[in-house]
């Protein structure tokens, strides 16, 4: 099993409060055992993005797009015809052309 | 003394867009298909597929923005919110945070207390989730996702309303912009316009605003004021008991008539949002605008002052036969084929609002052909018809645009000015009325009327009154 990483101050990066949201965001429900690792694994995933800390970005644009294209659009028609029977053959449940899932209201 | 609180309220108002297709797919957007039939990999959310957005969308973005007076960001991109429900396939909705489209416009609203100006803090564009529809024998909910990806823009208000009337004042007028655009019909019931209310109070006189509560799933102007109603005595109540108004999402409850909370595991709200990759960013250049705002219709102020100027309409008249673009073109176009605005204008006031009214429709549902409606007044003009026949022909036409003459032919509705049927009848009358007739030649006014009244009568009123008059003078 992973260990939980310290970072500089000796502090967790990944702290129960963290997770505890991390947890109602993802509509997750570890046990006890699957949320140490997701702590862990998760701690480790920080600690290697952190190297890019170590650059100076102080001048640097923000890159959202690596291409230099603007404006793709498309026109305004019809292109798709009934797509229910595709749309729905892979749902694991489904009735009368809809997917079924649990309960939400 | 009682403290006196004032209400403080701002709007965010979706719309959706009149578009033919989704905002990110070549799909139908047209209401009431079968479910799931306007579904493709892009709007069920399929992995790897790439949406690729619509052209139309951008126009209709830019031009509600400028007849809202705002500045159109120029370079504006797409962002992703991220959440999990069933309706949003994706699990994020593709929207715009952080450069939306549309800045810092307003418009003039009419308020029972003059004119006042809503400020627009921005508008979006962004993608409508699924529908989701509860299934009692299952005990569990069936999706549809037609409407996932259908496009809509997010109006956001500045908190400048105080009244109910406000409210209601700022919506229509929004919706009038949007109908004489033609970016949206706005219809509340059928969903294509949505308003959620954010609502705090304060003590008069305070600059600071109260915390505000949001309320979600308001499908009338019925259900606005009420919740506006509710929502302002329940904060009052919480502050004069010395309670804590908490800043949470409340869903109302039309049949309750009362609002409820929305769970807080819902509200946890941190929605992660990021530039969205799959969309490449939106360059709006000055000429783009100037070609949209070239394109922009005249709206209803100018449309009423010109029908005043053009027609000799009144205030009232005008006000209303302008209050929906459609309906305006129909009476616009029935007024240049008959030759007569003022008529026109008075079928439009009278049977055409009734007619919507008793059939509880909706101007923005008219259908029939302004030349059929023409066509009715010019053979009242030519004593062809009687307001009572003319009114039954224009039933036809309004419910399945029949061509009146063919009806009137049809259904024996036209007036008779043939001399010989007409002679028929008075000579008929006159045998009957001997006594009448002596009266008339000494020199009672009131018998000729008398008399004419009788030929009508048998006529079934469609004696042409001018040959009616004429044939009984030569007789008599």
């Amino acid at each position: 099993m992973s260990e939980i990483m310290m970072d500089d101050n000796g502090e967790k990066k990944i702290d129960d409060k963290t997770m505890d949201n991390v947890e109602i965001l993802a509509k997750l429900a570890l046990t006890g055992e699957e949320r140490y690792k997701a702590m862990a694994e998760m701690e480790k995933i920080l600690s290697y993005v952190d190297k890019l800390n170590e650059l100076d970005t102080k001048d640097v644009e923000p890159l959202v797009h690596v291409m230099p294209h603007t404006n793709v659009f498309r026109e305004d028609e019809i292109e798709n015809d009934d797509g229910a029977e595709a749309t729905l053959s892979n749902a694991p449940k489904k009735k009368e052309n809809q997917f079924m899932v649990p309960k939400t209201v | 003394m009682a403290k006196q609180y004032e209400t403080v309220i701002g709007l965010e108002v979706h719309v959706e867009l009149a578009t033919k297709t989704k905002i990110f797919c070549g799909c139908s957007t047209r209401f009431g298909g079968a479910v799931n039939s306007h579904t493709c990999p892009v709007c069920t959310g399929m992995p790897g597929a790439l949406p690729v957005l619509n052209k139309k969308v951008v126009k209709f973005a830019i031009a509600l923005g400028k007849a809202t007076n705002c500045t159109i960001t120029q370079y504006c991109r797409f962002d992703r919110k991220n959440y999990f429900y069933p309706d949003n396939p994706q699990n994020y909705q593709i929207s715009q945070l952080y450069l939306p489209i549309c800045r810092d416009g307003h418009i003039d609203v009419e308020t029972s207390n003059g004119t006042k100006t809503i400020r627009i803090h921005e508008m979006h564009m962004e993608e409508d989730a699924g529908k989701l529809i509860h299934d009692n024998y299952e005990d569990c909910s069936l999706v549809d996702y037609n409407r996932s990806g259908v496009p809509l823009i997010e109006i956001v208000s500045e908190p400048d309303m105080r009244t109910a009337d406000e409210v209601i004042a700022y919506l229509e007028k929004l919706r009038m912009i949007c109908q004489y655009l033609g970016v949206s019909d706005c219809k509340l019931q059928e969903g294509s316009m949505r308003a959620d209310v954010n609502l705090s109070v304060r003590e008069i006189g305070s600059e600071k605003l109260g915390t505000r509560t949001e309320m979600k799933n308001l499908n009338s102007f019925k259900a606005i004021l009420h919740a506006i109603e509710g929502e302002r005595e329940r904060q009052i109540e919480l502050l004069e008991s010395g309670r804590e108004i908490i800043q949470e999402t409340r869903r109302w409850d039309d049949n309750k008539e009362a609002s409820f909370t929305m769970r807080s595991k819902e509200d946890a709200k941190d929605y992660r949002y990021f530039p969205e990759p799959d969309l490449q960013p939106i360059l709006i250049s000055d000429q783009w605008i100037d070609e949209i705002k070239a394109k922009q219709p005249e709206f209803q102020p100018e449309k009423a002052e010109r029908y005043k100027e053009e027609y000799g309409l009144s205030d009232y008249d005008t006000d209303i036969l302008t209050q929906n673009r459609h309906m305006a073109d129909m009476f616009e176009e029935t007024a240049k084929l008959c030759g007569n605005p003022k008529k026109a204008a008075n079928w439009f006031m009278g049977e055409v609002l009734r007619t919507l009214k008793d059939k509880a429709m909706d101007p923005e549902e008219l259908t029939f052909s302004p030349k059929n409606l023409a066509a009715i007044i010019k053979a009242m003009d030519e004593g062809k018809i009687n307001q009572g026949n003319a009114q039954k022909v224009f039933a036809q036409v309004f419910i399945s645009d029949v061509e009146p003459l063919a009806y009137m032919e049809e259904h024996g509705l036209m007036m008779v000015s043939d001399a010989g049927a007409i002679e028929k009848v008075v000579d008929e009358v006159l045998a009957e009325n001997e006594g009448v007739i002596a009266d008339y030649h000494n020199g009672k006014d009131k018998a000729f009327g008398f008399l004419v009244g009788q030929v009508m009568k048998k006529m079934k009123g469609k004696g042409d009154p001018a040959k009616v008059n004429e044939v009984l003078k030569g007789k008599l």
